[in-house]
């Protein structure tokens, strides 16, 4: 695995988001470093999904700052955002592909958008990107609503990862797949990491997950970010919903 | 950030090293595909071909596809082509490309003439599967309304009564408004041109049996199938996507009773009322235009239209709206069930539920001019 650098490729500080009058961030800092596998965990609803949904601008923030490879989104224009936009992949949680077009079309459409490349080139890196999130090609042709869940979110990673991103947002990738499926899943990020030095971005509840593929956590409470660190760290804490989370019935039976 | 990549050729001995140099990722890509074809071109020339990579700075999925592509059309050449100088952060990516599989050829497309006969097959056999669809779903209405009639409590009143706001109450003013100016231009229009042979006054009789027996009801019905037609095939069609509709089966519940069976019966009720609001808006609004433009008063107007028109012209109209409504109802249900995943099929089924629609509204219509006319009404 390369070293995670520590210069960091997210940076938010002091990110408050409302919604209505319920604060559901309030002024959050967090640093994602070059190269890790950062999983994010906090109690359902929370606001888990949306700081990432902030940080990738689909929820508004009241105040704070964002800065993605450095560069304020803010303050960034048109083209520096779409550069921006260019170097990240996002996963959704039910995948969100496009269901009038094939997965072929699927994975194809941020290549077509961004680069001008041959038709041949494009068949050749889509069968490529599928085999790499463990897809035949056969599965090129079928239509989203002829894929079982687990492929679909195969394919939205495969999208996700079209145009070799650098930093992936992964929402809950592994919810609704069976153990064996799940921690294919998780093997494939870690290899994924591994080959194209993917810094991940995941939100998940899934204990196994972020026990074999998560490099550190961030627990989020309270609109805030109450502990950030690596397993061992979340273990030795003595805050009560940590304890509660990493010690209880489920935890205790991924851990033996 | 690194430079553009490049590819050197340097020989050595009966052998060749390709150097490849700067960043071979994505968003050199049209550049990378340029190059690596131009290096396929040496495909056969030597017998055994390095390709350097030790000077890459960076490298992606494109990048060692394209070296791998490479390698693989010049290992077919016959050479012995073989990567070198890769830095262990890229190797795994190397090697993970490597067990890509070349995708098959692709399906060959049919030609011009199968491809329209295809369509046509599809064409003939899709009007056959409408055809079962709609009698299938006559049928599940009526025996659910069977059910409903021997249990009433089942029937779900409200749901029934939050339709009927929908389709009818909602659709009041629009359908007043129309109507009203479909009425002022048919009478503007029957003035101007009876005028000519001093008929005036027959614009009365004309009005009253267009709107009361024809045009009242059918402009109402083709206003409903657009306006609730196609919401309630949006409505069951984006429930079925989302497996509402597999969710009430598996609790036991019936969707024709649950779903469709009060959106029917909404219609049956709402579209007669609409026509019959629709009607008087028409007569009002040519009875205006009348007055105003052909100066009939309205006393004259009045006494004219019961001297014209009798109640059987408007009993037609009443008659058909019912049987309309029933018409628009079954076409949208069948056409929101038949909705697939995706957000396409919904649309075009939203679509054909309103094209269907008013297709079967005139035909209905004409089915219905041939019985009154053979009844003698």
């Amino acid at each position: 695995m390369p070293a995670a650098t520590h210069e960091p490729i997210i940076r938010v500080n002091g990110l408050t988001v409302k919604f209505g009058e319920r604060r559901v961030l309030d002024g959050l800092d967090l640093d994602v470093a070059r190269g890790e596998i950062l999983g994010f965990v906090g109690a359902s609803g929370a606001g888990k999904s949306v700081l990432m949904r902030t940080i990738i601008g689909l929820v508004p923030k009241l105040s704070g700052q964002i800065d993605v490879f450095g560069i304020d989104l803010d303050g960034a224009d048109t083209k520096e955002r779409r550069g921006v936009e260019r170097r990240w992949g996002i996963l959704f949680q039910h995948g969100a592909l496009f269901s009038s077009l094939s997965v072929r079309q699927n994975v194809q459409f941020p290549i077509r958008e961004y680069l001008k490349v041959s038709e041949r080139l494009l068949d050749e890196i889509t069968i490529a990107k599928l085999a790499m999130v463990g897809l035949k090609p056969e599965v090129a042709d079928r239509m989203p609503s002829e894929l079982s869940g687990g492929m679909i979110k195969r394919v939205a990673l495969a999208r996700a990862l079209a145009l070799d991103p650098e930093i992936v947002f992964l929402d809950e990738p592994t919810s609704g797949l069976d153990p064996i499926g799940a921690g294919e899943f998780d093997e494939l990020v870690r290899t994924l990491q591994r080959t194209l030095g993917l810094t991940v971005f995941m939100v998940t509840h899934d204990l196994d997950s972020l026990h074999t593929a998560c490099d550190r956590i961030a627990v989020l409470g309270d609109g805030k970010i109450i502990a950030h660190g690596t397993m061992d760290d979340m273990l030795a804490s003595e805050h009560p919903w940590l304890r509660e989370y990493f010690h209880g019935k489920r935890a205790r039976a991924v851990l033996v | 950030m690194s430079g553009g990549p490049n590819l050197e050729q340097i020989a050595r001995g009966d052998g060749l090293a390709l150097c490849a140099s700067g960043s071979w990722t994505a968003r050199f890509a049209p550049d990378l595909e340029q190059i690596v074809s131009d290096a396929e071109k040496l495909t056969g020339s030597r017998p055994n071909i390095f390709i350097d990579v030790s000077e890459v700075s960076k490298l992606d999925t494109f990048g060692a596809w394209l070296i791998e592509r490479l390698r693989r059309s010049l290992t077919n050449g016959g050479a012995e082509a073989e990567i070198a100088g890769l830095s262990a952060n890229y190797s795994s990516l190397v090697d993970e490309v490597r067990r890509v599989q070349p995708a098959g050829a692709p399906e060959p497309t049919p030609s011009a003439l199968t491809a329209m006969l295809d369509r046509i097959g599809r064409a003939v056999y899709g009007v056959g599967a409408t055809v079962i669809a709609l009698v299938g779903m006559i049928g599940a209405v009526l025996a659910a309304l069977t059910r409903v009639t021997l249990h009433p409590s089942r029937f779900r009143f409200t749901s029934m009564i939050h339709h009927l706001e929908q389709v009818c109450w909602n659709a009041v003013p629009i359908v007043v408004l129309i109507t009203f100016l479909i009425g002022c231009i048919v009478a503007q229009q029957g003035i101007f041109h009876f005028r000519q042979f001093g008929a005036d006054v027959f614009v009365v009789d004309m009005l009253g049996v267009l709107v009361l027996r024809e045009l009242g009801v059918l402009l109402v019905a083709i206003m409903v199938a657009g306006r609730s037609g196609s919401a309630y095939t949006a409505e069951l069609g984006s429930m079925k996507m989302r497996e509402e509709i597999d969710a009430l089966r598996t609790m036991g519940f019936d969707p024709i009773e649950v779903l469709i069976l009060p959106r029917m019966i909404a219609l049956v009720i709402g579209l007669p009322i609409l026509t019959f609001l629709g009607g008087i808006a028409a007569l009002y609004g040519g009875g205006l235009v009348a007055w105003a433009y052909g100066g009939v008063d309205p006393e004259a107007f009045l006494a004219r239209l019961r001297d014209a028109i009798s109640i059987n012209h408007f009993t037609v109209g009443m008659l058909k709206a019912p049987v309309m409504a029933a018409v628009i109802g079954i076409v949208a249900c069948v056409e929101g069930l038949a909705v697939q995943g995706s957000a396409e099929s919904l649309g075009q089924h939203t679509t054909s539920s309103v094209v269907k629609g008013i297709f079967f509204v005139i035909v209905m219509d004409g089915v219905f001019a041939i019985f009154f006319a053979a009844i003698g009404i």
